[in-house]
């Protein structure tokens, strides 16, 4: 399996969680047949330290699930940021994972985003499969990174 | 008949269907006729106990049913069920160390009936659980020395059922070592002290995976080793190691269960978790060489190791179920004399070396000459000996030849009475500098010790206040007494 982020959707990924920095950031992904075509960035409601936990209220996941019917798409997934730390599931992430859904994690270290990447839960709940990203052209990080260089130099 | 609207995640379950019909008197009938139709959506909706999952939200006409009588909640007919999702996850917690955390990342194992049996007193705990059991299963320990503080925790670790325990110890068992290193008995005097405590780890609990490694640890090897555990626990006795272990454990990202013991006095703090404070935050830099003594050269209480090496198991325990308030960012000092538990608050240092903002040591460093004990030209000129220091074997020499030498014992008084070398002068090292002026600077002297580092600094110290004919004994009275005089006991 793949997950394919259509133009913007990663960079918009890495910006909220630069944003949130150093708490934890999480919002939907919205698309349909493998591709995300947009995001919903979601208000961070967990009551353990937004440092290292995120929770997504059933309000807004209801919200999440219009916004995704409202464009003719559906809920694919959500993503959130590890904040100082791998963009690895964490054993609270196994436990609180949904099936069918994809989980993006990205890693920000410092304040500034890194790796990326994308979790399945398995049907018998006993771990997390890795799927793997594939970006349309202009929303690979490294392509972004190269338009606003070339932007910088007009 | 009811409705119940299903989530996206779980339509795959559903034949994709966006609600079902069902029948039942409650919500929890309700419930049980869904999971009945769609078998495959129990185990997302139930834990294995048979509870709804606590991120499982069920709503009654938009009424959480949390807020009505949960799933007795009676239904009428034309009510209308939600399944809604809370959608929650995060980084590992302070308490999760990373390498816990790629050890949970992977399915954690089950337990056997034996196990069962065995850890049936923590199963009853709600913090431990069956869940919290497959957590220790699932986790490893480095234990940094199977001595004194490696003992008590390896042995506890073992028996709590901590799936993998290594063991870096060079060492073989000596008499010397049974006050207080519970791992060895006097059957294993000699033995190497790997081989006696996997024996006795394996009588405790044969489920426990044991490696050992028989090297010292090393800027070398410290990485690699640490590579595969998820904490680190440092059980070791002189302060190249400490730092170290310290380094390592930063440059690894693994905490480090830390204690330290000498006499009456112990302590115990969990190093270098996330955003936690390290060892060098505390003490960014090594007490000069032989300042502060060994427990070879200054004794323990037999039972001290017992009291830190559990703390620093039970911290171990915690960083690995993700329980409790970790000793992280505090130090705890036990004083055996007073009883007494003093705690200090500790602060990451935004200048620490290791682990601060602008950090200077971004690689493993020769610890030894960090510490002084070598001093950088030396390690140049490959010197074997020099000037300063005398072997056992030439003192004898000299000493037979006739040669007018005074020999400066600078032990203790209570270690004078275990041994020492005939006709030598007792002064301890802590009064020397206002006794010096009792020895005469014309004569040669050799200072002696234990092992050789009090004398080394007492050499250097009489060298400072204008001795010129100063020399150590290398190795100290143990050297002596293996060279020279074996007649006398050694401690």
């Amino acid at each position: 399996m793949a997950l394919r982020l259509d133009g913007g959707v990663a960079a918009a990924i890495r910006r909220h969680g630069a944003e949130t920095y150093p708490d934890e950031c999480c919002g939907a992904l919205i698309g349909r047949d493998g591709a995300v075509v947009a995001t919903y960035a979601l208000p961070n409601t967990t009551e353990e330290g937004p440092r290292r936990r995120f929770r997504i209220r059933p309000q807004d996941y209801r919200d999440a699930e219009r916004q995704a019917s409202a464009a003719g798409a559906e809920l694919l997934g959500f993503y959130h940021s590890h904040p100082d730390h791998p963009a690895r599931p964490s054993q609270y992430d196994l436990d609180h994972a949904w099936p069918f859904f994809s989980y993006v994690i990205v890693s920000v270290r410092a304040g500034a985003p890194e790796a990326m990447t994308s979790w399945r839960l398995r049907d018998d709940r006993s771990a997390f499969d890795q799927e793997e990203l594939t970006y349309e052209h202009d929303s690979h990080p490294d392509a972004a990174a190269t338009v606003h260089r070339q932007e910088g130099i007009g | 008949m009811n409705t119940i609207h299903i989530p996206t995640p779980l339509r795959p379950f559903t034949d994709k269907k966006e609600s079902v019909e069902v029948s039942g008197g409650t919500v929890g009938e309700l419930l049980a006729d869904l999971t009945r139709r769609y078998d495959g959506l129990r185990k997302h909706l139930y834990t294995d106990e048979g509870k709804l999952r606590n991120f499982v939200n069920v709503y009654l006409n938009d009424e959480d049913i949390r807020y009505l009588q949960r799933e007795q909640t009676p239904v009428k007919p034309g009510d209308s069920l939600s399944i809604v999702p809370s959608v929650a996850g995060g980084a590992p917690t302070v308490t999760t160390p990373p390498e816990a955390e790629k050890a949970s990342a992977r399915a954690v194992p089950d337990l056997s009936q034996d196990e069962i049996k065995r850890y049936s007193r923590h199963l009853i705990m709600p913090e431990v659980g069956m869940d919290g059991q497959r957590k220790l299963k699932a986790g490893s320990v480095l234990c940094i020395g199977a001595g004194g503080l490696g003992s008590p925790a390896a042995m506890y670790l073992a028996a709590a059922g901590l799936g993998r325990i290594g063991i870096v110890d060079f060492d073989v068992v000596d008499f010397s070592n049974l006050q207080r290193q519970l791992l060895h008995g006097t059957p294993d005097v000699g033995r190497s002290k790997l081989d006696s405590a996997r024996d006795r780890l394996r009588t405790l609990n044969p489920h426990v995976h044991v490696d050992t490694y028989d090297t010292s640890l090393s800027s070398e090897n410290a990485l690699e080793l640490f590579e595969p555990y998820d904490v680190i626990l440092d059980g070791t006795d002189n302060f190249p190691t400490r730092y170290l272990v310290n380094d390592a454990c930063v440059l690894s990202g693994k905490p480090n269960a830390y204690g330290s013991i000498f006499r009456f006095e112990g302590q115990a703090s969990v190093f270098a978790a996330r955003n936690g404070p390290c060892y060098r935050c505390l003490y960014p830099e090594p007490p000069p060489p032989g300042l502060v003594p060994s427990c070879a050269e200054g004794g323990v209480l037999g039972v001290l190791p017992g009291i830190i090496g559990v703390i620093q198991a039970t911290e171990t325990i915690k960083l690995i179920l993700g329980v409790g308030e970790p000793l992280i960012g505090r130090f705890l000092v036990y004083d055996a004399l007073r009883m007494r538990f003093r705690e200090l608050k500790l602060r990451k240092d935004p200048e620490c070396p290791v682990c601060g903002t602008n950090r200077t040591v971004t690689k493993l460093i020769d610890y030894e000459q960090f510490c002084g004990l070598r001093p950088a030209s030396e390690v140049q000129a490959g010197a074997p000996a020099d000037d300063w220091e005398i072997t056992a074997t030439e003192l004898k020499r000299r000493l037979d030849a006739g040669d007018d030498l005074l020999i400066l014992d600078v032990r203790e008084p209570n270690e004078y009475q275990i041994n020492r070398i005939a006709g030598s002068t007792l002064i301890p090292l802590g009064e020397l500098p206002r006794r010096y002026q009792e020895l005469d600077p014309s004569r040669e002297i050799i200072t002696q010790c234990k092992v050789g580092a009090r004398s080394a600094r007492a050499a250097e110290f009489l060298h400072s206040v204008g001795f010129t004919k100063v020399k150590n004994l290398r190795g100290g009275i143990v050297e002596w007494i293996d060279q020279v005089d074996p007649s006398q006991p050694k401690y």
